[in-house]
This record gives structure tokens, sequence and C-alpha cells, in this order.
């Protein structure tokens, strides 16, 4: 038990450390670096609770796609951040307020849990321990088995905004030499090439 | 006291022991892929490749470390050290951290965990961060081309190979890599009742997404015909052009790792891990390890040749071909393998 207290506190204290270097840094470069060392400590206390197949989603989705994403248009714009946060105090009340109304709903969530243990129990899918069935079956079950509608609706409705973002930005640029790869591949020598016996000295 | 050794500080010693012995032989086992690749491409090529250190040149890739370890490192002033220092380490680090969880024989593995070719995919798709995070700290055009033409390219074979290797999973039913080989201790060459063999292993069942996983890994280890990120006809040497000795020697190292990490999941994916190919007394005497190396050094073999013989992509094709003709393949291949396995009801 004393090791994982004391992995707990490792992964916590990181976590939370870089989480406040990623609003602390100079460098927005920077902050996306720190943002990745959040979420890999995050990954770990997902770990610890033996949520192992969130924790390595966690890594595939947020660290290997989403903060690449980020990390390339932080690298691409060349913002003065430095002039961007002058008025970064006025913002301040409506920070603390959403800060607040979080802390809030957090203490609602654990303090209700944690008074009256019975909650746990009411829920929808009771979690099976973990020795019946491991985690990525059980939220295989919850997500493909009991809720698949709700589930598909959800990839729908992000296929629809996906649909909206390229309808939103495709071009279409007249002029431009594309390559036809099935149009190369059906060509034959006879359409394409004319052999000609040429006589010496004469030209074509 | 005595329960705290007993409980921790065994445990954590004989942990460490076999992961240097993993990481000697590992390393061991990569100078000497870095010498086949070489002799390889230059026997295609009639020439004799490095035959001057050593018998044969065998001690080539030592002398390398060596020039590499010695040279002065150069940081550019421009350049912002911390990141550009840091990048190596990282591509390292990671490239070697995820050899914790391959299995190299029935039971011999530093971490036998549940997800893990979850884990192996992790960590693989933050291999791009050292690229990325090499590319942008040189502070320098060419390496950023090369940062950004990477990371895009990493990015988009990771789907295709998240595809393919969904499908391996449909037909296992377990995320665990000890398990996926040996659930291929029966297939499709039993089913049809013959002995147990290599016609068993998932490269015959799922025969496209062999391809498939085969060609997106030389995409995803940036190997040729898909070098955009440090195609030096274009970019000089891409992201590494900054770079020299040791943090460069730590580049390639966590490259050639990551090959070889390929190499393995290719064996353990699709050509049954340590399983012998036909159930032969002869064969089944011959320890798993020799076969685990036998198959992942085939598949490097296959690699080596691809360098040596085939041009490399232009970009755009090499995006085509990721998200135009992997990607729906790979997808179709999962719906059909799924109704496959649910119709004839041979799901694990």
């Amino acid at each position: 038990m004393g090791l994982q207290a004391l992995f707990f506190y490792l992964f916590a204290f990181v976590a939370v450390a870089s989480a406040f270097m990623v609003i602390a840094a100079r460098n927005p470069v920077y902050s996306v670096l720190f943002l990745i060392l959040t979420f890999f400590n995050a990954a770990g206390l997902f770990l610890l609770t033996g949520a192992e197949f969130l924790a390595m989603i966690l890594l595939v989705v947020y660290v290997g796609a989403v903060a690449v994403l980020f990390l390339f248009v932080v690298m691409m714009l060349d913002i003065d951040f430095a002039a961007l946060r002058a008025g970064a105090l006025e913002y301040a009340p409506v920070g603390a307020l959403v800060g607040i109304i979080l802390a809030v709903e957090l203490l609602v969530v654990i303090g209700g849990s944690t008074l009256s243990p019975e909650i746990a129990r009411n829920s929808a899918m009771p979690i099976p321990p973990i020795s019946e069935r491991t985690n990525t079956a059980a939220l295989g079950d919850i997500l493909y088995t009991h809720y698949i509608y709700f589930f598909q609706l959800a990839g729908l409705v992000l296929l629809v905004a996906m649909i909206g973002a390229i309808v939103l930005t495709l071009r279409h640029r007249p002029n431009i030499k594309r390559q036809d790869i099935p149009r190369q591949v059906a060509r034959r020598p006879a359409d394409a090439v004319e052999v000609v016996k040429v006589k010496p000295g004469q030209g074509i | 006291m005595d329960a705290f050794i007993s409980t921790y500080v065994w445990p954590g010693l004989i942990i460490v022991a076999q992961s240097l012995l993993l990481l000697v032989a590992l390393l061991v086992f990569i100078a000497y892929v870095l010498l086949a690749d070489r002799k390889i491409w230059a026997a295609v090529q009639l020439r004799r490749g490095p035959n001057v250190v050593g018998p044969w040149g065998l001690f080539q890739s030592f002398a390398d470390l060596l020039k590499f370890v010695f040279k002065e490192p150069v940081i550019p002033a421009g350049a912002n050290k911390t990141i550009f220092l840091l990048a190596p380490l990282v591509s390292v680090t990671l490239a070697l951290a995820t050899w914790a969880v391959v299995p190299l024989n029935e039971g011999w593995v530093i971490a036998n965990i549940n997800v893990g070719i979850l884990y192996i995919f992790a960590i693989s798709s933050l291999e791009v961060y050292g690229i990325i995070m090499g590319g942008w700290a040189s502070n320098s055009k060419y390496p950023f081309l090369g940062a950004l033409r990477s990371a895009a390219q990493m990015v988009s074979y990771e789907v295709s190979i998240g595809f393919v290797i969904v499908t391996v999973l449909l037909c296992v039913g377990s995320l665990n890599l000890t398990d996926i080989v040996l659930s291929q201790n029966d297939g499709l060459g039993t089913r049809l009742g013959l002995p147990p063999s290599f016609l068993d292993w998932h490269w015959l069942a799922l025969f496209p997404m062999f391809i498939v996983f085969f060609i997106s890994a030389l995409a995803e280890t940036n190997r040729p015909p898909f070098d955009l990120p440090e195609a030096e006809s274009e970019l000089v040497a891409g992201f590494m052009v900054e770079y020299g000795s040791t943090p460069y020697m730590m580049f390639m190292l966590g490259e050639y790792a990551a090959i070889c990490l390929m190499c393995a999941m290719t064996t353990i994916l699709f050509l049954g891990g340590w399983l012998p190919p036909v159930d032969f007394w002869l064969f089944n005497w011959v320890p798993g390890i020799v076969w685990f190396v036998l198959k992942s050094s085939m598949v490097f073999f296959m690699f080596a040749m691809v360098k040596a013989f085939v041009p490399r992509y232009r970009y755009d094709q090499l995006m085509r071909l990721g998200w135009k003709v992997f990607l729906p393949l790979s997808i179709a291949m999962v719906v059909i393998v799924a109704f496959v396995l649910k119709l004839t009801g041979w799901s694990a």
C-alpha cells in the first residue's frame, strides 16, 4: 500500500505542478509541453486506480493526437503572448467564477458519495469487480452493448460536425494539376507511346 | 523490515536486472540490425558495404558508437537549448520503453500487462514528440519543415495501424500480447483439419491487414520509401540537420529501436510470435526465442529490401495512400472480420 501512496503523491504533485506551469510559462510551446506532462501524469493516476484502458486511451487520443495538433498550431503561430497577457487580470473574475463552479461541483460529487456510499451502488451500470471482468471489457459492455444507440448517436453528431468543417473549408480551385491514379494505372503503352521507325538522315 | 525487503527490494532488484538484460541484448541486436541494413543495401547495389572494422565489418557499429560519443556536440546559437537536448532523449527513451511489454517467449516479458498492445500503441504515438521538439528547437527552416511533415505522417498512419490492430484483437479477444501469440496456436489451418502450423497465424487469415500493417509500419518509423521527414534530396536531413555527435546518435538509436519494435510487433500480431512454423519435434525443441528472433529478422530483411529498391514517395502520394486507401480498407476489414466472426461463431 505504501508504494501506491508514494506513486499517487508523485503523479499528483507533478500533475498539479505542471498544470500550474501551463498557465505560468512565458513561452507558449513550453505551455503545451507542460500540458503533455500533465496528461501523462493523469494517465499515471488512472493506472493507479486500475483504469488501465482509460489511461492508455488518454495517452493515445490526447497526447498522441490532440496535443500534437496544439503543438503544431502554437509552433506555427507567431503570437506575442506577453502583449496578450497584458489585460489578463480583467478576466480574472470570470475565471475565478468558472473555477468556483467547478470546485463546488467536484465537492458535491465527491462529498455526496463519501457521505452516503449507497449512491454509488444505485448507478445504472454497476462496475463489475476487476477479478471478474477487465475494465476494457466492462467499458465495451456499456458502450457497445447497453448504450449502443446513444453511442452511435454521439458518433453521428461528430460526423455532422466533421462534414460541416470540411464543407466550410473546402475550396475547389480550377486550373490545378491533379494526379488521377486510376487513369494512370489504366493507361496502356499503346495509348501513350508511338514507336516510329526513323530512317537515318531524314528525320520525322 | 524483512517484509519490506521481501515485498519491495527483491522484486525491484529482479525487475531492474531483467530490464538491464533486455536493454543490453536489445542494444547489441540494434547494432547488428544497423550493420545488416547497410550490408543489405550495399549488396543490392553491388557494393561491399562496411567491411573494414573487424572481420567482414562486424564491429562497424561499435566503431561508429565510439566516434559519435567522442565528437563535440554542437548546439546552434539560435536553438532553444533545453528542448534541443531533450528531443533526442525523449525519442530514445520512448522507443526503448515500449520494449517493457514485448514478450520474447512464453513468460519472457518484463511487464505482462492486460493492455499491452494499447501500451505499445500509446507510447509509439508519443515518439512523434521527439521529432517535433527537435525540429522546432533547432530554430531553422529545414528541420522545422521536416518536423511538420513527420508529425502529419506519423499521425496519419497511426490511424490505419490502429484499425489493423483492432481486426487482430477481434480475432483474439484480448489486448494481452502473450494471449495474442497463444491464440495463433489454432486458426485457419486447424479449422480445415490440419495439424498446428504456420497456416494458423493471422498473416493468412488477415492477409490484406498484414500488408497494410507492414507498409504502415514503414511509414510510422519514417523508413524509405516514406522517409520524407529526412528526405535528403529536399530537406538536407530533415529534423536532424542541426544535430551531431551523441544527440544525433540518440535519434538514430531511437529510430532503429522503433524499427525493431515494429518488426517484433509484426511477428507477434501476424507471424505467431515464438511459435514454431510446423508441429515437428525438432522445431518444437528449438527454444521459442530463436523463432522469435528469426521471424523478426526476416521482417527486418523485408524492411531493408524495401529501402534498397523502392523509390521515395511524393508527399501528396503518401497522404493519399494513408487516408484514401489504407483507412477505408482497414475500416472495411474491421466490419467484415466482425461479421465473419459473429456469423460463424468463431469469436473468442
